[in-house]
């Protein structure tokens, strides 16, 4: 293309500096034929995509499932994250005493603990009051009035103070409430947070893991589709480097090829996640009021979409790069 | 317009197609070249447009030695060239005016500029109303005039035809040939390989004669 904008610059200059008169060369007027010349291309080659929908389809629809997976399972991540965020600074004991403690003794003991040292507060949750919350709550009202006694012990939750929200002091309050005569369980709630989170940085990398390893399938996808294209139109790229068309001229209308696949690929991965998360609106809205909470299930973000299209655009043109700067010079006229 | 000195052309397999071979064709003149099959018609031609390099020998075409044309500037050679096949090489999915337009859509030509050329061209060979129809639904006459009309859009300065009349009755082979006279007329510079002695002998052009790869008549070479 260098060589022949180069070409055509010469020859325009020459023109001009032998005769003003007949026009010369204009610069923006050769810009709009540059572009018009690639905008022609690339309408063209979305119109031979166009003129086989079904294979055209297939292939953006192997893309597109290729980047949905990565993209959704990034969406479900951010979901829950927004759950859990939050949670990590909570760190909190929860102290179920024995069966037998009443709720009087489980006060004196909740004045016992706020004089600890390590103790910022305590909350106390009279069993009366947890077999209410679960009654209001859990939708079980009229089965839990068949309960001759409430099951449910009372609860102490414990707020370590401020300064000892260190894992390892923590740790240690929670061994001395464990050996406690009246405590049944003491329960860190921290403990599944951290856990949650492990699991959530695993998923993270994996994440990126399962993005790398598809991308590489959409390079090979596109490189595929692109390289059988190029042997079909092989006879056509004789005759086009026969009668004076340069590589760059015959590569165009492959590379644009490449970058609608992506594009349609990129697309097609939008409406898969959006489509998942449609299905899944309306589960989740119901299992989140049953945990009393007002999540809904975020839909894609802007900054997720426009990364999910440029990934396709980009992997679709650098696919069909590979093959047709693989296979495009076997091609010589004999 | 094309000079050949001591050219010649060794393949991989070790077949000399052409050895020794000299001439001169001056810009503005015409010739036939002629020989038996695999005598190295072809081989020369394909010399001439770069799409084989010679093994021996110089050849030097518009003033230019092709030996130092780089493999990226072999399109904008050809380009001042204007080849036709003995088999057309239509593309038949596109219709005849598009395939005339195309090298003009390669070089860059604007619409309106294509548009008259592709039309002034098919007019030349005579195709004016068939600009629309595909190649498929042509005669094998009307098809290689197609494929004079897309070697002469860009008004190049030489033309090459390898075989251009192989496939055709007497009348149309004579058709083809005043059509390249035409050209010739204008100033165009025309080589044309061919076998069909009985019609260029009628015409009065000058006679190129390969023999296993060497040049063994022409009437400005000296050789007998």
């Amino acid at each position: 293309m260098n060589m022949e904008r180069h070409k055509t610059l010469r020859e325009q200059e020459g023109r001009s500096r032998s005769g003003a008169s007949r026009g010369g060369f204009h610069p923006l007027h050769w810009l709009r034929n540059y572009f018009l010349r690639h905008l022609q291309t690339f309408v063209y080659a979305l119109g031979q995509l166009s003129r086989k929908p079904f294979a055209t389809l297939m292939t953006s629809a192997v893309i597109g499932i290729a980047l949905a997976m990565p993209a959704g399972m990034h969406t479900m991540l951010r979901n829950v994250q927004q759950v859990v965020s939050g949670w990590d600074s909570a760190a909190q004991i929860s102290l179920f005493l024995k069966q037998d403690v009443t709720a009087g003794q489980a006060q004196v003991l909740a004045e016992q603990l706020r004089g600890h040292p390590d103790i910022a507060m305590v909350d106390f949750i009279s069993s009366e009051q947890a077999m209410e919350e679960f009654r209001r709550l859990s939708g079980f009202g009229e089965a839990l009035d068949a309960l001759t006694e409430n099951p449910l012990p009372q609860v102490l939750v414990v707020h370590p103070s401020l300064a000892n929200q260190g894992a390892e002091s923590v740790e240690r309050l929670l061994e001395s409430l464990k050996v406690r005569a009246d405590v049944d369980l003491a329960q860190l709630d921290m403990q599944w947070v951290r856990r949650l989170f492990g699991l959530m940085e695993i998923g993270r990398r994996g994440v990126w893991v399962l993005a790398g390893m598809l991308a590489l399938a959409v390079l090979l996808v596109v490189g595929n589709t692109i390289r059988l294209a190029i042997q079909n139109r092989r006879d056509e790229i004789v005759v086009m480097k026969l009668i004076g068309g340069t590589d760059a001229f015959i590569r165009r209308p492959f590379l644009y090829s490449g970058f609608w696949y992506g594009l349609l690929g990129g697309v097609i991965a939008f409406a898969l996640v959006e489509g998942a998360l449609g299905l899944l609106k309306t589960p989740v809205h119901e299992l989140a009021g049953l945990y009393n909470s007002q999540f809904a299930l975020q839909s894609l973000d802007l900054a997720t979409v426009s990364i999910l299209l440029a990934s396709g655009t980009l992997l679709g043109l650098s696919g069909s790069w590979l093959a047709v700067g693989r296979h495009l010079r076997d091609i010589e006229p004999t | 317009m094309i000079r050949f000195d001591n050219v010649s052309k060794r393949y991989s397999g070790g077949h000399e197609a052409l050895s020794s071979v000299n001439f001169h064709l001056a810009a503005g003149e015409m010739a036939f070249l002629t020989g038996h099959s695999g005598a190295g018609k072809s081989t020369l031609l394909k010399l001439i447009a770069l799409i084989e390099r010679s093994s021996g020998g110089q050849v030097v075409v518009n003033g230019q030695n092709l030996a130092k044309v780089r493999r990226s500037r072999i399109p904008f050679h050809r380009r001042n060239i204007g080849i036709i096949f003995q088999d057309h090489r239509l593309l038949f999915d596109r219709t005849v005016f598009d395939n005339v337009a195309l090298p003009l859509v390669i070089a860059g030509c604007n619409r309106q500029e294509t548009a008259r050329r592709v039309r002034a061209s098919l007019d030349k060979v005579g195709l004016l109303g068939k600009e629309k129809a595909y190649p498929i639904t042509l005669s094998g006459g009307e098809q290689q005039r197609v494929g004079i009309a897309r070697a002469v859009v860009n008004k190049p300065p030489l033309i090459l035809a390898d075989e251009p009349t192989g496939n055709l009755d007497p009348d149309l082979s004579r058709e083809i040939m005043g059509i390249f006279q035409e050209f010739n007329r204008v100033g165009v510079s025309v080589l044309v390989a061919t076998h069909d002695l009985a019609l260029i002998h009628t015409l009065g052009q000058r006679i190129l004669r390969l023999e296993h790869g060497t040049m063994a008549g022409d009437p400005r070479g000296g050789v007998a």
